[in-house]
């Protein structure tokens, strides 16, 4: 081991489907011991060059060195064996074996040949998770872990295997903040033992927190890489987007009063355990924020208002009459973008058409046939005005970007003109690119009258496009506060973990 | 742009606090509650009429002993993710072999083996069109089912085969050691060799993981085409086993051997614990519900039911057992 090498030098790495060119003579070096943050918008390369990375694709030229040591990669194990592990976004354990059984799979000690020695296995696994500094029972079931303890175990899978070098794909996506904070101590654990990361994320803080450097792909190339104490967060946005276009993100307060009869009133929901007590009003054209921890009984709250959960106590009413299930909630003009789009969303394997056509077949067909054709004209105006980015409308959801995934999500509701758009976490694994239109949609949308009731953990989003903003903290609304009453994040930040925003003339809805 | 996620400050208690944790452990041991309640069922309705007897236990075991050979097969191969439907015809395949070598001449232990290379190269067969055509092996195993049993048909034209060999007959069926009936012996013997393999040995781990996840099985380096391919070869020796035992038991290969197996070895997995997904299995499970189908069956005979009758209940018993058994969806 030479120490005056890189940990990883890739050059000239390239890589086309078919006449596509994805990779254009990238140049990547990952120095021992570094966190080094990989960026981009979907599509900008960053996923084909770590899979070429992992051994998942192979490159079509340039050359790979571990340590000043030029590698071939052909498969996964390849890159196994050459110390580089990828911990998955989605999780890639084996939910039905124990914690201890996923770290050592196809690893194991064994007695003799043929059999295992899972008391040895055991010990090994808990040896390596305690490095980590988790107190964590080999014995448990995978299934029964949180998402932030199931990275936990990918990354002792991965230790456990001798990995120098680890590729991380938007490992904060699913973790709570507690979560990503332990994930962070153990980033750092790892970047002292010498272990090399490749970190991907969309999350500016994160990168700036934890990063060493940064290197932004755009278009199958890299435009920058850069220590990240020489950078400053609009500067990064920049490179990405390639133009400044960051007004999508700056508030701008629309001068709107809501007053007048309400579309939804909620009045003392509770859905125990979560939900204690809340009630608030949502005006037509009016942009309603909800802010709260994860399992504050964000999701909870929308899913009862589109009829898909009966409240233990309290009411729902739209339009002075209480919903009675989600049908009724649709026909009175609700509809719900759900957080997890791949799962609850899309029929993935299923066209672009066809899953825009699903919500609306009844506005398609004669009662009985439904007629594509019909369809076809209002669902091709949707893609254009939506710049939903697919060769056809006939491509399956499943080969589009997770922005553009969402973008489906959420046209194919605005085909039936909602007075309330409610959207759950909508812009979450998608790209700031992506992030920027559904934004700007959101508010043209709002501007035409239509409500919208806007869940998101990302603070940044909420205060961008929010009129008004309730502040959910353990199951009630602990506050009701006008968007131009809030002066910054950080108030927000502290007011979501239940330290009120100091305010000079509250709302008074409910 | 500045972003921050916002979620809970509260530790994330490392096992998810689920009601799933009790109401688990009761649906992975609901097949011995449902059996504990078979068993009472019968004990107070028909004990005094010949049920409650260690020769009538004795019966059940006996009888259920193909399938529940089969269905150890079969839990491997659910387990690893797959189905075999085909292994009541290779049930009957196996037999007539057998016995077509036996009354050919050869000796029985020649002839027991020509019974299970048939099945072997059947399930070979299943797992390659399986494995390399990547057909589903619902389609490839139910195709196979009728195209063997057409052959079972075809090669005696449906006529029996006696099979006048003691020696195999007494091994494979018919036959007692210290008392105990060979075919007793055999369901006990696989049964522990089955969970040895399943819970102790690195293939088990892999047909598990495989079936578990398989993508991330295969990134973690097994090969689990091999692996299924393996666990549809065990399962075409085992109903070739099976063939020997009821062959041996009935001193003639039948054409019709093994008919509705692959249901009953199913319904046995099932209710035993595995999950129809694959990457959970027990053994033992599947004994338990081989035996309590194999318990339904006689005492419904006991109580004077005639076949259809039988049927009607056992199909229902099962249909019930199953939804119980099964994870409750949201």
């Amino acid at each position: 081991m030479s120490d005056e090498h890189p940990i990883l030098e890739m050059r000239d790495i390239e890589k086309s489907f078919g006449a596509i060119s994805v990779l254009k003579k990238v140049d990547f070096t990952l120095q021992r011991g570094e966190v080094h943050a990989l960026m981009g918008g979907n599509g900008a390369g960053k996923s084909t060059l770590m899979k070429i990375l992992t051994g998942v694709y192979s490159m079509d030229a340039g050359t790979i060195a571990v340590e000043g040591q030029p590698i071939r990669l052909h498969d996964a194990n390849d890159a196994k064996r050459a110390g580089i592990a990828m911990i998955y976004q989605e999780f890639s354990l084996i939910p039905t074996l124990t914690v201890g059984q996923n770290i050592l799979l196809n690893h194991e000690p064994r007695a003799g040949s043929l059999f295992l020695n899972d008391r040895a296995a055991n010990r090994l696994a808990r040896s390596i998770l305690e490095d980590l500094g988790e107190d964590l029972n080999p014995n448990t079931l995978v299934s029964d872990l949180s998402a932030g303890m199931m990275q936990m175990v990918e990354i002792a899978k991965a230790l456990s295997q001798k990995a120098k070098i680890l590729v991380m794909d938007e490992p904060t996506a699913s973790l709570s903040e507690h979560e990503t904070e332990t994930l962070f101590k153990i980033i750092r654990k790892l970047k002292a033992a010498g272990i090399s990361i490749v970190y991907i994320s969309h999350r500016m803080a994160e990168i700036f927190e934890l990063c060493d450097r940064v290197t932004v792909m755009r278009d199958g190339q890299i435009r920058m890489t850069e220590p990240c104490a020489n950078l400053t967060i609009p500067q990064l946005v920049e490179t990405m987007l390639g133009a400044s276009s960051a007004s999508e993100f700056t508030w701008h307060d629309r001068h709107k009063e809501f007053h007048g009869e309400p579309l939804v009133k909620v009045r003392g929901l509770a859905m125990p355990p979560r939900v204690v007590d809340v009630s608030f009003d949502i005006h037509p054209g009016e942009i309603v924020g909800l802010a709260g921890l994860m399992g504050s009984g964000r999701t909870e709250i929308a899913e009862a208002i589109f009829g898909r959960r009966t409240p233990a106590a309290g009411e729902i009413l739209i339009d002075g009459k209480p919903v009675s299930d989600q049908k009724h909630a649709i026909d009175s003009g609700i509809a719900m973008v759900p957080e997890d789009r791949r799962r609850m969303g899309l029929v993935l394997d299923h066209s672009v058409q066809s899953n825009m056509m699903a919500p609306n077949l009844d506005r398609f067909s004669n009662g009985i046939f439904v007629s594509d054709t019909n369809a076809s004209g209002v669902i091709e105006r949707l893609i254009g005005r939506f710049g939903i980015k697919t060769s056809s409308p006939a491509k399956a959801a499943r080969l589009l970007s997770g922005g553009n995934q969402q973008k489906i999500v959420i046209s194919k509701w605005l085909i039936r003109n909602p007075r309330l758009l409610i959207l759950d976490e909508p812009t979450i694994g998608v790209d700031i690119g992506a992030k920027g239109e559904i934004t700007a949609q959101i508010r043209e949308l709002a501007d035409a009258g239509t409500a919208i009731l806007l869940i998101s953990s990302e603070l940044e989003e909420l205060l961008a496009v929010s009129d008004r903003m309730l502040i959910l903290h353990e199951g009630r609304i602990v506050q009701n506060i006008q968007r131009r009453d809030i002066t910054s994040e950080e108030e927000l930040h502290h007011a979501v973990q239940g330290h009120l925003i100091a305010q000079a003339d509250p709302v008074h809805a409910a | 742009m500045q972003s921050k996620a916002i979620s809970s400050p509260k530790p994330i208690p490392s096992m998810r606090p689920s009601m799933g944790s009790s109401l688990g452990f009761i649906q992975d041991y609901s097949v011995y509650f449902f059996f504990a309640a078979v068993l009472i069922f019968f004990a107070v309705t028909i004990g005094d009429q010949g049920f409650l007897t260690v020769n009538n236990f004795f019966n059940i075991a006996r009888t259920t002993a193909m399938i529940s050979i089969v269905s150890f097969a079969m839990t491997f191969v659910i387990a690893s993710g797959e189905l075999d439907l085909s292994v009541g015809s290779v049930c009957a395949l196996s037999a007539l072999t057998c016995g077509l070598a036996i009354q050919g001449g050869y000796d029985w232990y020649v002839a027991a083996s020509f019974g299970l290379l048939s099945g072997l190269a059947i399930g070979l067969a299943n797992g390659l069109l399986v494995t390399k055509i990547g057909i589903p092996s619902f389609l490839v195993t139910l195709g196979m089912m009728q195209l063997i049993r057409g052959v079972d048909m075809r090669v005696t034209y449906t006529n029996p085969v006696a099979i006048p060999d003691p020696t195999f007959n007494s091994l494979f069926g018919a036959g007692k050691l210290f008392g105990i009936p060979s075919l007793i012996i055999w369901s006990v013997l696989l049964a522990v060799v089955g969970h040895v393999v399943l819970r102790y040995t690195t293939f088990g781990r892999r047909v598990l993981a495989t079936g578990g996840n398989r993508l991330s099985a295969d990134y973690s380096g097994i090969n689990t085409s091999r692996i299924k391919l393996y666990t549809f070869m065990l399962s075409g020796l085992a109903a070739a086993l099976a063939g020997l035992l009821y062959s041996g038991m009935m001193q003639t290969a039948r054409y019709n051997f093994g008919e509705g197996m692959e249901l009953a070895a199913i319904a046995a997995v099932i209710l035993g614990g595995t999950s129809l997904f694959g990457g959970k299995a027990s053994i033992i499970g599947t004994f338990a519900g081989a035996l309590m189908i194999g318990t339904i069956n006689n005492g419904l005979i006991i109580m004077g039911l005639d076949v259809s009758e039988q049927m009607m209940v056992a199909g229902g018993i099962i249909i019930l057992a199953v939804a119980f058994a099964r994870k409750p969806s949201h």
